[in-house]
């Protein structure tokens, strides 16, 4: 079967890579997420949102261990694709959503990332496995703490955390390649907005907590014009009768 | 015969569900508040189940077992609340996780047991003084009145604690009263001592609770537990009343940021803030002035303040003042005198009082008037005309995304509402109104068809070329002129939002490819939905948009309802994949409750009949029973239900519908019941066939009369509204409370053994109806509820009059 090749070759590069011991009791679970990861994007891509997510960034979602960014009394649910609570009121987002995200953000190795809301690092550690610089600040200090030394103790070198407000970014190691925001906010903060490099891309969870209800895309074109897109991460597009499809 | 007792503890128990439902809207959110109440008080209808039962053995110690049941109720009120609050429900992980459902259930169950006990008590005392059942079912109604009224002044007097406090203590004090009834049997001095001790025990038990305990613990998924997690933030001030908790945060270290709305490309930010959360959500923020709001630019970023680029210096109303952000944006724009309207007094207070300073005395600043009314009441009954109506943004984005006010009426949003603020407006004058926008768009789309119908309604030929819509990424602003909108004025449109990267949604001549342009959507939804709407196939976009954006009227004024029943199977399928996020949770749980309430009524109801099979049935057919007492429920809370929003309406204050309409409908049943014996004595053949006669004839009198008087009233002072709306309500609801004492006097002097049953079939008709109308009203309107509900006192009527009368075929 041509369609489990690249699984197995996934396999092949997951038993290789250092966060994944040989003896990963978790990576069936976690190769079945990425399946489901797919074939959700399948069913649910259309438009600007990809029904193939770039395969770089599933690759980094099979090796990044997953059970250790959420509470031991969630670990059962690690693999599943849903919201994970994770105290303070903060949720790990639901693993499609971090793919669809990364994908969005289109990271090339190299690329200085900023994330406004470490959560539990789980996306920070997912966009370090694709070779990114990540710049991530969270503004819950025993989140940032706890994220801090997971991500070390899990040898995520290229994550530089900070606890702290993450509204005014990082000046010193602006401008970002890509920005993630997933602290709510009224609106889209200016200075990052500035903090963005012509060409680089923004994405933006909005909905309430459990709920991605859409994803906001903030561009910045090469002349430095700022446009959003609105992309819905579910498959519901037409939305009168006759008008589409 | 305890009436005392009843009266004490029927009181109690209303305001405790009241009280429940301020706390666990701080707790959890509204709508979730509302469905756990609504289930919990089937307790009521349990009542009648265990008493079908329990009844020779409670009746035969009466005083005592009503004492205990009381005693019950006192206890487990307050005991009820702090351990439900503690359970670990976390409602907004119900789609993903199905353990949820047993917090639920534990909640349930902690919650219906005071219900459980109150209605047991006043059950029992139905059940023991089968011949006094007026005189008892008045002490219960009067009691409930009161109870009502009493809870609303004592929430703006003492925190939601304190209430549950005093609550607890009154069970049992109603307790001991039942204790000290009867005569001077061998048994009176233990009673004596037994009320003694339970007067003590309400006094330490008023004391002894540990405030920990009591005190409203929030979801750590709302907008102040959130807030309260980032370092150095604290609540600062707190101020309570029925109309909700306000905490006012500050958070020195890492500011508020309050600025809905605000443009991508905005090159300021909002100064610093405090933080206003109304029952532990619904952010709105209170900025530092110092000195000019003319430095404010942040202000001039948002899509809201597109109406002050249209009109110089306008005279502006602000409905919905809130922490003052939108008075500053007319201050910002120089507005010649602004009128800002405020729900809330206690709101008002602390940016007059306690932070007067921060806000830099906006409130008393020259040409601003701010004024404690409800919105729309307050431009209806004013004879002055402004040229500019705000209509602020005071709801939560995630409030908004959530959908949890499907379930709540709204009277700011109808046809009628928006045709109130247009008559207000001067010659060229603007209507402007703010809304969080979604993808795919709802409360935008809903909003402009409003405001086409209301244009239409004062006979407009055009409407679209007095309209006006922009949006940015999360807010809409809709504009709607008093006059059509001229070259200069949409040049100065363009001008605005090209300037902020906004996007055009609507003006007259636009052109689809000038929209979607800096924030952009699958396809320019706003835009064409406003040609669709303008166009000859309005009808059929209605029917066919996903979402259901038909304009609300005062009849159905459920703005926040987009759920559509067809779009249920295809989310369903997405379930897990983002589909149910696109659902309004308001609705949903609405639908829910009336699932759980039938479910649960049903075990209730027909579980005591496999009971009762042998036992004695007086000759009397249990389905008369049945269908007499569940069309009374339904019948009583469908009337009562519509004529409050009716009366609220008309008396301009949502608490105007607990402390004068509920309070009056109830206090006057109460009065009918009282009398209903006698009628039963002196007419026995005609008596229920009057009283349902007296309902219909009134009802549908006030139907056709009520919405051509209360328009042309609406200008009278309160002063003069009450005494007119107690007038109204006094006869119908003193024919409403007769047919309930008259059947269940009729089932006890046939069937004694039938009477719990007959008052669990009516408690859990009760809960049903209350949720039930809601739906209704949505779907088809309050008109059509109470229709439905006359259509049910005749069959009740027609069903029970020769029961009443002792003419039943045996």
């Amino acid at each position: 079967m041509i369609a489990g090749l690249p699984r197995l070759a996934a396999a092949a590069l997951a038993l290789t890579a250092p966060a994944a011991a040989a003896e990963d009791p978790y990576l069936p679970a976690r190769l079945e997420m990425v399946r489901v990861v797919e074939e959700i994007a399948a069913g649910v891509g259309g438009g600007d949102v990809p029904r193939v997510l770039d395969g770089r960034v599933l690759d980094a979602m099979r090796r990044v261990p997953r059970h250790e960014f959420v509470p031991p009394a969630e670990r059962a649910h690690a693999y599943d694709d849903r919201p994970l609570p994770i105290g303070y009121g903060q949720t790990i987002s639901q693993p499609y959503i971090v793919a669809l995200m990364t994908d969005l953000l289109a990271v090339e190795p190299g690329d200085a990332v900023f994330e406004l809301g470490t959560g539990s690092g789980y996306q920070a550690a997912v966009l370090a496995a694709l070779g990114a610089r990540v710049h991530t600040v969270e503004i819950v200090a025993p989140l940032a703490e706890a994220a801090a030394e997971r991500l070390a103790r899990l040898g995520y070198s290229g994550v530089a955390p900070r606890a702290g407000d993450g509204y005014d970014g990082w000046p010193e190691r602006a401008p970002f390649d890509g920005i993630v925001v997933t602290a709510a906010a009224t609106h889209v903060p200016p200075p990052l907005v500035q903090q963005l490099r012509p060409g680089g891309r923004m994405v933006i969870p909005v909905g309430p907590a459990f709920m991605v209800q859409q994803l906001l895309l903030v561009e910045k074109d090469s002349d430095g014009t700022v446009r959003t897109r609105a992309l819905l991460p579910v498959a519901f597009v037409p939305l009168t009768g006759g008008a589409a499809d | 015969m305890p009436l005392a007792a009843v009266s004490l503890l029927s009181a109690a128990a209303i305001a405790y569900e009241i009280l429940l439902t301020r706390l666990f809207s701080i707790v959890l959110w509204h709508n979730f508040a509302y469905m756990i109440i609504s289930v919990a008080l089937l307790g009521v209808g349990a009542s009648g189940t265990f008493l079908a039962f329990a009844r020779p053995f409670l009746v035969a110690r009466f005083a005592a077992s009503f004492a205990a049941c009381a005693a019950l109720f006192g206890l487990s009120s307050v005991a009820g609340f702090a351990l439900a609050q503690r359970v670990p429900f976390n409602p907004l992980e119900v789609i993903w996780d199905l353990g949820q459902q047993l917090h639920l259930l534990r909640i349930y169950l902690l919650l219906a047991l005071p219900f459980f006990a109150s209605a047991t008590a006043i059950g029992l005392a139905l059940a023991r003084f089968g011949g006094r059942i007026g005189a008892i079912y008045r002490a219960d109604l009067t009691g409930a009145g009161v109870g009502a009224l009493l809870i609303v002044v004592a929430l703006f007097l003492l925190p939601p604690a304190a209430c549950l406090r005093l609550i607890g203590a009154l069970g049992l004090v109603a307790g001991a009263l039942a204790l000290l009834g009867g005569g001077a049997d061998p048994g009176a001095k233990q009673r004596r001592l037994a009320a003694a001790g339970l007067a003590a025990l309400a006094a330490v038990s008023a004391a002894a609770w540990p405030a920990d305990w009591l005190r409203p613990l929030p979801s750590p998924y709302k907008g102040l537990s959130l807030a309260l997690s980032v370092p150095d933030a604290r609540v600062i001030a707190e101020r309570s009343s029925p109309l909700g908790l306000l905490s006012v945060v500050e958070s020195p270290s890492v500011p508020f940021r309050h600025a809905p709305g605000l443009a991508v490309t905005a090159t300021a930010g909002p100064p610093p803030q405090l933080g206003v959360f109304t029952d532990a959500d619904a952010m709105t923020a209170i900025a530092r002035l110092e000195g000019d709001p003319r430095r404010l630019d942040y202000l001039d970023q948002q899509t809201a303040a597109l109406p002050f680029h249209l009109l110089r210096r306008p005279r502006t109303l602000v409905l919905g003042a809130g922490g003052g952000a939108d008075l500053l944006l007319a201050l910002y724009h120089d507005a010649e005198g602004v009128d800002a309207v405020e729900l809330d007094p206690q709101m008002v207070a602390l940016l007059r009082d306690d932070f007067a300073e921060f806000a830099g005395r906006l409130y008393e600043r020259e040409g601003v008037s701010v004024h404690v009314a409800e919105a729309r009441s307050f431009v209806e009954s004013s004879s002055r005309r402004w040229d500019l109506i705000h209509v602020a943004l005071l709801d939560s984005f995630t409030a908004a995304a959530a959908g949890v006010q499907a379930l709540s009426e709204s009277p700011l949003y109808t046809v009628e509402a928006l045709g109130a603020y247009l008559d207000h407006l001067a010659p060229g004058g603007i209507l402007a109104v703010t809304r969080w926008l979604r993808t795919p768009p709802r409360d935008s789309v809903k909003l402009f068809a409003t405001a086409i119908a209301a244009l239409e309604a004062q006979g407009v030929a055009d409407p679209g070329r007095r309209l006006a819509a922009i949006r940015g990424w999360n807010t809409a602003t809709i504009l709607v002129k008093n006059g059509e909108i001229g070259a200069a004025e949409a040049a100065a449109i363009r001008a605005f939002a090209a300037a902020r990267s906004f996007d055009l949604a609507w003006l007259p001549g636009l052109e689809r490819a000038e929209t979607n342009r800096f924030n952009r959507t699958a396809e320019p939804y706003l835009y064409d939905a406003a040609v669709a709407l303008l166009g000859p196939e309005r009808d059929r976009f209605l029917a066919d948009y996903k979402f259901h954006v038909a304009p609300a009227t005062d009849d159905r004024p459920y703005f926040f309802r987009f759920f559509k029943w067809a779009l249920l199977p295809e989310l369903l399928a997405l379930r897990g994949r983002g589909g149910l996020a696109l659902l309004d949770s308001g609705y949903l749980v609405l639908v829910g409750t009336l699932a759980q309430a039938v479910a649960a009524s049903l075990v209730l109801i027909l579980l005591p009949l496999a009971w009762l099979r042998g036992g004695d049935g007086g000759g009397l057919a249990r389905w008369r029973i049945a269908v007499y007492f569940l069309a009374l429920g339904f019948g009583f809370l469908f009337v009562e239900i519509a004529f409050i929003q009716r009366f609220t309406l008309f008396l301009g204050h949502p608490l105007a519908a607990i402390a004068v309409v509920l309070c009056a409908f109830l206090v006057f049943a109460g009065l009918g019941s009282g009398v209903s014996g006698r009628l039963a004595e002196r007419r026995p053949r005609v008596a229920l066939p009057l009283a349902v006669a007296g309902i219909v004839a009134l009802a549908g009198l006030y139907l056709v009369l009520l919405p051509r008087l209360f328009p042309a009233l609406m200008a009278l002072p309160l002063g003069a509204k009450v005494p007119l709306a107690l007038a109204l309500i006094a006869p119908l609801a003193f024919a409403m409370g007769m047919p309930f004492p008259l059947g269940l006097g009729a089932v006890s002097r046939r069937a004694p053994g039938l009477v719990p049953w007959a008052w669990g079939v009516n408690g859990c008709a009760s809960v049903i109806a209350a949720v039930l109308a809601s739906l209704l009203a949505m779907h088809l309107g309050f008109t059509a509820v109470v229709a439905l509900a006359l259509a049910l006192y005749v069959v009740a009527a027609l069903v029970f009059t020769p029961v009443a009368a002792g003419t039943a075929p045996r």
